[in-house]
């Protein structure tokens, strides 16, 4: 029991008390709604208190920050001795824009970098591809070969500074141009960190990023997870991720749900194909949540993710390494509360949200910047959402003090309410046959869907309120300063692949690529042989073009 | 025989996976009253506009986040009058700063929808502008 008997009693007396004084208030002040709800729809009562605790248990649902289930905290020591890293996305262009962005934040401050890739990149096609026509480095960085990577990280101190790359279907490849590079650059591959997002399940059920059907996209996963295990043992393998799920509509409880189901998936296919002893490669499995603007839901939503994942790895998988249990997750401010009406607003958005993730733990963290509900930030804007976490960080004193929100009435009994509600979720997926099964029946697809539906129309009848959208409208829109991406980088792009088409050795990229092709019919990891392939100068496409030959090409359902 | 209803195809062209606003509008314009495909993403020019004729539609609204819309948008318009489809009205929607909008009008583009468009004035909009051809 979390409360003495003492404690309960003199609560209840009291609350009793209230209650009855609330309902003569009520009768003169009414309450402004009927109901109130967090932004992604869970009803919040009026108060809580020790009532709603009492079957806490401090040892088993709480414990300290550094020990299991690890809802304070995966860090013993919690920011003292080392804040968050200051990771902001970035990637535009060409690789060379890119490598003059990576080295202005650097300057600025930042202490990791994330690389944006284009659409095309994300889909394995190169440049210049009919399908890839007009997105050549608008989303971000345009990458066809290793000599793009090359410029790409050109000075960057491979052994020192840990690259998150966003890049799901082709993660092979693009790492393999990591690994490449570091390689070339005399950097050994067990001296690299960084990590690939790799994470598929959420790309058919949220961002629809996808080359091969679900089975063999979560092989590639695990080749991965194997080849990293063996020869790179600093790098996150996977990010596994509930931030598309969130900005594709889902509630909170949805987006962790989901997010741990298909992490459980992910181990349970590196357990099941490769044989690998679970201890051997989950301390490198790493996360990325959302964080929205309903600061309380989000703060619980982090905690109950890391309590919820230290259960999984210890209970379900029978994990008997303390870092096995721990969830070390990566976290940005959510692009979808951003809005296009008064762009200003978004700073403040930002700033909250910030503060939520950092209060939730995360380990790494990006702000959005004003604009980019419109573009790719501009310098000045990326600038002021890296100074918002510095100020949060270096100012607010929030860092002081580990989980300083631990033991709230409020934020526990929240906790636990989200908790719960996502074993729900699991079970049921568990019960379908897994997250594959679940997603070939649209279910996540489906429930997502109604979510974010349903926030719409909440929005449109006036239920949920976002400022400059639906209340305190403005004619007049503040102009803002966008980066526009030039329509003629494609052009410099394609011609610049062409070259290195011509210069390269025709006969050593046909090998590599008949060997990858050889490596993939029978099973065996893929990326020994995804390096010696771009090593030779091997296109994206054109290895991406060997797992669409084998594996088939997988096409939206066009669920709504 | 009853009235034909106003047949609308979403679409979202180019490699955009952002599919939350086309998958609302669908929905929206089905709660309306309207007939609704939608593509799905990652459709060429090529395939959304030869699926508008084959089901002959008398609105293709296009999706777009990716900031490739200059390229995409004026593409299917090219395409579906190359093809014959030139009745069908076309619109578009996403992430469009408002410095594209005068290029997109001229390539034919009826009408665009940036963030913060009420579901309520897209429908009252395509029942102002689009009829049952």
């Amino acid at each position: 029991m979390y409360f003495s008997r003492e404690t309960l009693k003199q609560s209840a007396e009291s609350r009793k008390k209230w209650e009855e004084e609330v309902s003569n208030a009520l009768s003169q002040w009414q309450d402004q709604k009927e109901r109130w709800s967090t932004v992604s729809d869970l009803e919040i009562q009026r108060i809580y208190g020790p009532e709603e605790l009492q079957n806490m248990d401090f040892a088993r649902d709480i414990g300290c920050p550094g020990e299991y289930p690890f809802l304070r905290g995966n860090q013993i020591t919690g920011y003292r001795g080392r804040y968050w890293t200051f990771r902001m996305f970035a990637g535009m262009g060409t690789a060379r824009d890119t490598n003059r962005r990576w080295k202005l934040l650097l300057k600025q401050g930042q202490t990791g970098l994330s690389t944006a890739f284009d659409f095309p990149t994300l889909m394995g096609y190169d440049t210049g591809n009919p399908r890839a026509l007009g997105e050549c480095g608008k989303c971000g960085v345009a990458i066809d070969t290793l000599e793009d990577f090359m410029q790409l990280v050109d000075g960057i101190p491979l052994d020192r500074i840990t690259t998150s790359m966003t890049i799901n279907p082709p993660a092979t490849v693009l790492w393999a141009m990591y690994c490449a590079a570091a390689d070339l650059n005399g950097v050994p591959l067990k001296k690299i960190g960084g990590t690939i997002q790799n994470d598929m399940l959420k790309e058919f059920i949220a961002q629809k990023t996808f080359m091969c059907p679900p089975e063999p996209s979560v092989k590639l996963i695990s080749d991965t997870i194997e080849f990293g295990t063996q020869y790179v043992p600093k790098w996150n393998t996977i990010s596994i991720s509930g931030y598309h799920i969130r900005e594709a509509g889902s509630t909170a409880v949805q987006e962790l749900a989901f997010t741990l189901r298909d992490g459980i998936e992910y181990v349970e296919d590196v357990v099941r194909r490769k044989g690998l002893d679970v201890d051997a490669f989950a301390p490198r499995l790493s996360f990325f949540f959302n964080s929205h603007i309903d600061f309380f839901e989000e703060i619980c939503k982090m905690r109950a993710a890391r309590r919820m994942w230290a259960k999984i790895m210890r209970e379900r998988f029978k994990a008997k390494d303390p870092r096995s249990w721990w969830m070390r997750f990566h976290t940005q401010t959510a692009g979808c509360s951003l809005t296009a009406q008064q762009p200003y607003n978004n700073v403040v958005r930002t700033a909250i949200e910030a503060l939520a993730a950092v209060l939730g733990g995360t380990q790494s963290l990006h702000t959005n910047s004003l604009d980019e509900v419109w573009c790719l930030p501009t310098e000045h804007a990326v600038e002021i959402a890296l100074r918002t976490q510095q100020v949060i960080a270096e100012e607010t004193g929030v860092a002081s003090t580990i989980d300083p929100l631990g033991g709230s009435y409020f934020v526990e009994s929240l906790t636990n309410e989200m908790e719960a509600q996502a074993w729900e979720y699991i079970e049921k997926i568990d019960a379908m046959g897994g997250m594959i099964a679940a997603i070939e029946k649209g279910f996540p697809q489906m429930e997502i869907a109604d979510a974010a539906y349903r926030f719409q129309q909440q929005l449109e009848s006036g239920e949920k309120v976002m400022v400059g959208v639906n209340r305190y409208v403005t004619d007049e829109g503040d102009e803002i300063p966008t980066l526009d991406i030039d329509d003629n980088i494609e052009k410099e792009q394609v011609e610049r692949l062409n070259g290195i088409k011509r210069k390269r050795d025709d006969k050593a990229v046909k090998r590599h690529l008949n060997e990858l092709r050889r490596a993939c019919k029978k099973g065996d990891n893929v990326m020994p042989h995804c390096i010696e392939a771009v090593k030779s100068l091997a296109t994206l496409q054109e290895i991406c073009d060997v797992y669409r030959e084998v594996y088939g090409e997988y096409t939206d359902p066009a669920i709504y | 025989m009853t009235e034909r209803r106003i047949r609308i195809m979403v679409a979202k062209p180019g490699l955009d996976g952002h599919d939350r606003g086309a998958r609302i509008l669908s929905r929206c314009f089905r709660d309306a009253g309207f007939e609704v495909i939608y593509t799905g993403c990652h459709q060429t020019p090529e395939q959304i506009a030869s699926a508008a004729i084959q089901e002959d539609v008398d609105l293709v609204g296009l999706s777009c986040l990716s900031g490739a819309h200059r390229y995409l948008f004026p593409r299917v318009v090219e395409l579906l009058r190359e093809r014959g489809g030139d009745d069908i009205t076309v619109i578009g929607g996403g992430i469009i700063p408002d410095q594209d909008l005068q290029m997109l009008h001229d390539a034919g583009i009826k009408a665009v929808f940036t963030p913060g468009a009420s579901l309520d004035s897209i429908v009252q909009w395509v029942r102002e502008n689009v009829s049952v051809k």
